[in-house]
């Protein structure tokens, strides 16, 4: 709409007509005070605390319900006005059961502050306060009903945000009350947006309750280790005796991609971190039995071993399997440790999407994919497979609040009716398992249509589909593991006949794209380039093995006839994840990185306790390409970060780790150093180790931080603003490189759901008992402690 | 089945079919039943609007809005269907004059909607009813069938080209629903939480179509204007308040009914003729004029005219026609009591004022009427419903808060006496145990 | 779950009043009730799934309304209305009456199931004061001696 005049307090003010006074206030700069306002969501004109005078209006009217007219003329703040809002909060803490000192909400409670603005000094009522016992309804929403000033913002946000519907009003008047939709607990995603979106301590986590007081703990922004969408969240922590413990996840900082999201992984599965079965001290096989070690009997025997098999065995004699989980400088360094200093191209991860044909079939238009950001605003979107609910949290959530906010068209082929097609304008079902058939006839084989036809969707939907789709601008197409190989080819080969069309390519784990990105291939450098086209890192590392080395599957293939002699696994597990026959591998010395004693881990001849990603700093990219901060938050002594160990391994192997990482004046490059502050707390420990190694560097080998330099000046794509991601803001990168066509059958989806995350989640006591709770297990005794 | 009864100061429009057999609907035609509308089928949608614009009608149900004014406020072009909603929840303590007309003349509001429908472009229309009155909703059910029977409803009615539908539709106890953006909420299917205005129905209403809601009385008033004329009803009452009322008399009178009175009828002789005065030799004290929501008038008050405009001067409201007399036994703060244990009852909880307000009052009067009270209760009171006044997100927090506020200014003393007596002067007397009507 | 064909008739011809279907809900809550009592668990779970609403949708309606329960009540539901106008004419001593012919409070049920008692807000019966509603049905200008002729009458309905 066009701009209107309108005065707020004196100021002139210009916005849109039709704007929200209480948003038009905002932009003025002019706070106007409210509990159940909440931009976005449905206006509901109930808490009254918006009240404001309007020229030419008897009655005090709400702002966050006024639409903003030519003209218009607004007192925020009068005599009378105040007392309007302070008669609102004196009425609320009438049956406000004013425990302060105990609620998890005590320091930042909105009635806490809205007390404090307008003052409700004297008590008027000595009558005596309705209450209600406290709730419990799932292990992790407890719900106190005195506490509540029904605001009505978590049944929106569950309701209009989540599209879950979980939480109604029952009775009315002074007995109205919140209520979930079993009666007496939740069945939902247990996503716990009401409990970070309750103004109040109505609405409390369960992993966090009478824990701790906010202003006890450290916030530390992070990015989510669960899925590949890499929410922005804040980490709660404080000291406690195996070092920092991690006490609550939130999203105070709606910066981020996620905005006001997060999914019940992110806010409260970091509790893995401090499980029992932690490992925190290396571990050495001995007389057939796994037994303690010191750290530097544990790397000085691996990086014997390695260099004792690489150089009378050669380099292809050794596996490097890398993780989905570790940070991009991480991955980064693993591949290149492999070709450089174990001399193998013998490299590979658990591969969920098929980013080599993707950057293949983009063909160097890398600027073709769209960001999680653009997720939410695109004006249409076609999703093809996997059910972004259940396995891409954020992405539902954005693709969902675009539809209902911006009414952006959604067009989804599922052969499953996967939840999102209640946003879809249009739903289009094919046989099972024939997702990449779609893809052929929106290419333009026809002969497909009759092969896709359902009773659901006949072929002439089919058809109808694709016009409406021709016709679209700015589309966004997001794919799952569905399509790979040359399908992808043919879907980007639509894609670029529509105007201006982008691309999300679906992957499963925190940083799945990154082990993509950063080269963990046996044919591919980082940056997608095939081991021929790597001048610029031979220029940079000198001399790099040749050949093309072996695939996860071909490496397990070769080892029970001895030719593999070493497998090197950091924070993977392939024997949990795929069909691998432990006999196999029982010829070979391996040597295995992680935090739990995994599958893998069990027939190790080595583990070395790594520490996760909310205990390191680095990044992480998502499978939109979004590239973000991960940074330390908790700690567990007796842990390494993976970057520390490969390094130490490098120099236990006799390696010059000048030439593995940035390091003072001869070091490979060295960075400019912006990026010391997260490494504080192990500045001691490391100039120990340093000095003891009679090096006396100018940076840090272990600081992730300085490869980034290098992965930013040798990976394409990876040309971002450095001073933007320091400062916590998400920067896109893109996928450039030739790629490669590998067979399908190399990407093995890893199925996860809401509620499970791989090793990550069966250590997550919380995850689990809300799955139990799922399962009719009465909820209670099992919340994280 | 309530009782009725008649004085000769009645001028009876609206009632002139009560205790005739207008519920079947042959009786009801003999009646002069179903003519208006056919006259109306024949003239201008904006000629009928402006008919019942200059009448003077203003609406029964409690604001007193001129019903001709809102029905032109309906677009006469909109993108979704228009509806007429008859609004039959009556609920307002006080007030039973629906009841009589659903029960009596049931054709004479579904007559009205129809020509409401006509006049604003509806082809839907529906008869609320509340779920307590069951009898009156199968006399309306049937009178509904009967017009369809004789092709009154339904596809080209009276041979016009004009198709109308109109549907009963019951509610289920909750006050609040009577509140006309509530009242849709709840037909459809919903909370009887009101609605965000602007924009108003008239715009916005039901499944968002334009929408006319008006209470039963007035709809019904609506064929006796088409056929008597704007001028003539308007002359019946005072300027800008046409025609007669039902008014429902009750409480401490003689005569208790309800009574069709030319709008603008004294309130003194309403009380002393047409009520029949005080039982006993006791004296009035005060008279609530217009349902539980408007100010009571003490004794010395009540020489008033009753239309709309003269309430409003002084200080109170004509609201539903719900006129009760107190007399000087009835303890006013036992009554300011059980009125907001009503309001505390019927508050939706939507917005903090009414949820939490009328709580507290509830509260601190019946601690107050136990002689439980302290000093500083009157003037918090007074600052409470202060505070509600104006500032509820629908009118339910006014009606709990005006009542409340005249009952303290006017009777302070008695709320005084509370405090001497620690608890209820009244009981204390024994005052309440002769009531007259009990045996 | 089982209603009986006039509430199956009813409920067909009322959703095609409507453009939504949850429309019919206030109503057909009120319908089933009087079928069954009390809206139970069952009959909750089968309108929902009819007019296409979720259990809590339902919940959330029916615990608005002060005439739906979802608990029983007795075969007479004794409904005394106490207010304003009532009051002033003996509303409180005929359910102060009632509770003790009943010998049950407000809210209860006799032991035999034949009585619920309830103290209720104005039923429109203001003019006609104090007045009481069994079931559906209006009892106006009552006494003491009235209401006991009232209870008698069901009394003697309620276990023939
Ligand atoms: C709390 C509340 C309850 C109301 N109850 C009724 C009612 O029971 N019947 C009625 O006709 N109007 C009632 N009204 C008034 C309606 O909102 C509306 O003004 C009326 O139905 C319009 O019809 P009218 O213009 O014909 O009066 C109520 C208003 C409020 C605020
Ligand atoms: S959506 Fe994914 S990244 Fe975000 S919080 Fe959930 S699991 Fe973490
Ligand atoms: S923010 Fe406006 S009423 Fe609550």
């Amino acid at each position: 709409m066009a701009d209107v005049n309108i005065t707020i307090d004196s100021k002139p003010v210009r916005a849109p007509g039709g704007t929200l006074l209480i948003e038009a206030c905002k932009k003025a700069g002019i706070e106007v005070p409210s509990f159940c306002y909440y931009p976005n969501l449905s206006l509901q004109g109930a808490c009254r605390m918006c009240l404001v005078k309007i020229e030419k209006m008897p009655k005090l009217q709400t702002a966050c319900t006024t639409m903003i007219t030519e003209g218009m003329t607004v007192t925020t703040d009068s005599p009378e006005i105040h007392q309007a809002r302070k008669g609102m909060v004196e009425l609320l803490l009438g049956n406000h059961p004013l425990d302060c000192p105990v609620c998890d909400a005590g320091g930042e409670c909105e009635l806490q502050d809205m007390t404090f603005s307008y003052g409700a000094a004297e008590s008027k009522f000595i009558d005596i306060k309705n209450h209600r016992d406290e709730q419990q309804w799932s292990p992790v929403v407890y719900f106190d009903r005195p506490r509540c000033i029904l605001c009505y913002r978590c049944v929106r946000i569950c309701g209009e945000g989540m599209d879950v519907w979980a939480l109604g009003v029952e009775n009315r008047g002074v007995n109205s009350i919140i209520a979930p939709n079993r009666q007496d607990h939740l069945e939902c995603e247990e996503c716990g947006m009401c409990i970070d979106i309750c103004p109040v301590g109505a609405l409390t986590s369960g992993a966090y309750r009478y824990k701790t007081r906010p202003w006890e703990m450290k916030h530390v922004d992070t990015t989510c280790t669960h899925c590949a969408d890499g929410c922005k969240t804040t980490l709660g922590v404080r000291r406690a005796p195996a070092g920092m413990e991690i006490v609550r996840g939130d999203n105070r900082d709606k910066s981020g991609i996620n905005g006001d999201f997060l999914c019940i992984k992110g806010r409260y599965a970091f509790d893995f971190a401090h499980h029992q079965q932690r490992i925190k001290q290396p571990l050495i096989r001995k007389n057939a039995r796994l037994t303690p070690a010191s750290w530097e009997e544990a790397l000085d025997l691996v990086g014997k071993r390695f260099a004792q098999v690489r150089d009378q065995e050669g380099g292809t004699r050794i596996g490097v399997i890398g993780s989905n989980r570790t940070t991009n400088e991480e991955n980064y360094l693993l591949q290149k440790f492999a070709r450089l200093v174990l001399k193998t191209n013998n490299v590979d991860h658990h591969r969920t999407a098929d980013f080599p044909a993707f950057a293949a079939a983009l063909a160097g238009r890398g600027d073709r994919t769209a960001t999680m950001r653009e997720v939410y605003h695109a004006s249409a979107i076609l999703l093809i497979g996997n059910d972004p609910t259940n396995r891409h949290p954020l992405l539902a959530w954005q693709i969902r609040n675009n539809v209902r906010l911006h009414r952006s068209r959604l067009y989804v082929i599922n052969s499953e009716p996967i939840k999102l097609r209640r946003q879809a304008s249009f739903f289009a079902q094919p046989p099972a398992g024939s997702e990449a058939r779609a893809v052929e006839f929106l290419a333009g084989e026809e002969g497909a249509a009759d092969a896709l036809a359902t009773s659901s969707t006949p072929a002439q939907r089919w058809r109808d589909l694709r016009e409406k789709l021709r016709s679209e601008q700015n589309l966004i197409i997001i794919f799952g593991s569905e399509i790979r190989g040359r399908d992808l080819e043919k879907l980007v080969k639509f894609g670029s006949t529509l105007a201006q069309a982008k691309f999300v390519c679906l992957s499963d784990y925190a940083n799945s794209r990154g082990a993509a990105d950063m080269g963990l291939y046996p044919d591919l450098l980082p940056g997608y380039l095939p081991l021929n086209q790597g001048t610029k890192f031979r220029d940079d590392w000198g001399e790099l093995p040749a050949a093309t080395g072996l695939d996860l599957g071909e490496m397990i293939g070769i080892a029970n006839e001895g030719g593999l002699r070493a497998l090197y696994v950091v924070g993977s597990n392939p024997l949990g994840r795929l069909p691998i026959d432990p006999f196999l591998l029982s010829k070979t010395f391996i040597v295995v990185q992680d935090m739990f004693p995994t599958e893998t881990a069990a027939i190790a001849d080595v583990v070395l306790p790594a520490a996760n990603a909310y205990e390191k700093s680095g990044t992480f990219t998502n499978t939109c390409g979004d590239l973000q901060l991960v940074r330390k938050a908790g700690e567990i002594t007796g842990t390494k970060p993976d970057f520390e160990i490969i390094v130490r391994l490098a120099s236990a192997a006799g390696f010059d780790i000048r030439k593995l990482v940035p390091f003072g004046k001869r070091g490979t490059h060295a960075d400019m150093g912006q990026s010391r502050g997260a490494q504080a707390g192990e500045a001691d420990r490391h100039a120990v180790w340093l000095e003891a190694h009679g090096l006396e560097p100018k940076l840090s080998p272990f600081d992730p931080m300085a490869i980034l330099d290098e992965i930013e000046r040798l990976v394409p794509g990876y040309e971002v603003s450095r001073s933007n991601l320091l400062a916590g803001n998400d920067q896109h990168t893109t996928v450039e490189g030739p790629g490669m066509w590998h067979d399908p059958a190399l990407i093995i989806p890893a199925r996860d759901d809401l509620f499970t995350s791989g090793t990550l989640g069966r250590y997550s006591r919380l995850l689990n008992s809300v799955i139990e709770h799922r399962q009719g297990v009465p909820a209670g005794e099992v919340v994280a402690g | 089945m309530a009782f009725l009864v008649s004085h000769p100061d009645e001028v009876k429009i609206v009632s002139q079919r009560f205790g005739l057999g207008a519920i079947s609907i042959d009786r009801y035609l003999e009646l002069n039943g179903y003519k208006a509308i056919q006259k109306t089928l024949a003239m201008e949608p904006d000629t009928i609007i402006n008919e019942i614009k200059n009448s003077g009608l203003r609406g029964r149900g409690g604001a007193g809005f001129n019903t001709g004014l809102k029905w032109s406020f309906v677009p006469k072009q909109a993108p979704k269907p228009k509806y007429v909603l008859c609004n039959g929840d009556e609920s307002e303590p006080g007030t039973c004059k629906d009841r009589l007309i659903f029960e009596h003349d049931p054709h004479a509001v579904i007559e009205g909607a129809m020509i409401a429908a006509f006049a604003v472009g509806a082809h839907t229309a529906y008869i609320y009813i509340r779920g307590e009155y069951r009898y009156l909703s199968l006399i309306m059910q049937k009178a509904l069938a009967d017009a369809y029977a004789r092709g009154f409803l339904g596809k080209n009615i009276f041979g016009s080209g004009y198709d109308l539908d109109i549907y009963w539709h019951g509610g289920a106890g909750a006050y609040e629903v009577g509140e006309e953006s509530a009242l849709m909420e709840s037909l459809e299917g919903k909370r009887g939480i009101p609605r965000i205005r602007p924009p108003f129905p008239a715009v916005v209403g039901l499944w968002g179509g334009p929408t006319v809601i008006n209470n039963a009385e007035t709809l019904a008033s609506i064929p006796h204007i088409i056929l008597g004329g704007a001028d003539w009803y308007a002359s019946l009452g005072p300027p800008k308040n046409g025609g007669t009322r039902l008014f429902c008399l009750s409480g401490h009178l003689e005569r208790p009914g309800v009574y069709e009175l030319p709008m603008g009828y004294n309130l003194k002789k309403m009380i002393f003729e047409v009520g029949g005065g005080i039982p006993g030799s006791r004296k009035l004290k005060a008279v609530v004029p217009g349902g539980s929501s408007t100010p009571c008038l003490t004794a010395d008050e009540i020489d008033v005219p009753m239309d709309f405009d003269s309430l409003m001067k002084r200080g109170s409201m004509l609201g539903s026609g719900g006129v009760i007399a107190l007399d000087e036994s009835t303890c006013i703060v036992q009554f300011a009591l059980r009125t907001m244990k009503f309001y505390q009852h019927e508050s939706c909880g939507w917005c903090i004022p009414c949820r939490e307000g009328t709580d507290w009052l509830k509260k601190t009067l019946a601690r107050f009427h136990a002689g439980g009270g302290i000093r500083k209760d009157i003037d918090n009171m007074l600052y409470l419903s202060e505070n509600m006044l104006g500032r509820t997100f629908c009118p339910l927090g006014d009606a709990a808060a005006m009542p409340t506020i005249a009952f303290v200014k006017k009777f302070r003393s008695e709320f005084e006496a509370h405090l001497e007596a620690r608890g209820c002067p009244f009981e204390k007397a024994g005052v309440v145990e002769q009531l007259p009507v009990l045996a | 779950m089982k209603f009986s064909p006039q509430f199956e008739q009813r409920f067909e011809e009322m959703v095609s009043h409507y453009p939504t279907r949850r429309s019919v809900l206030v109503p057909t809550l009120l319908y089933a009730q009087d079928e069954t009592g009390y809206l139970s668990d069952e009959v909750i779970r089968e309108l929902a799934e009819r007019l296409e609403l979720t259990e809590l949708e339902v919940r959330n309606v029916i615990s608005y309304y002060s005439m739906l329960t979802t608990r029983p009540r007795g075969k007479y539901h004794v409904q005394v209305c106490t207010n304003i106008a009532c009051l002033l004419r003996g509303g409180e001593e005929i359910f102060e009456h009632c509770r003790q012919t009943l010998g049950i409070g407000g809210g209860e049920t006799t032991s035999d199931g034949l009585f619920s008692l309830a103290e209720v807000e104005c039923i429109g019966a203001c003019s006609w004061a104090p007045a009481v509603q069994v079931n559906y049905d209006f009892h106006e200008n009552l006494t003491r001696e009235e209401m006991d002729k009232i209870l008698g009458h069901y009394k003697k309905k309620g276990t023939q």
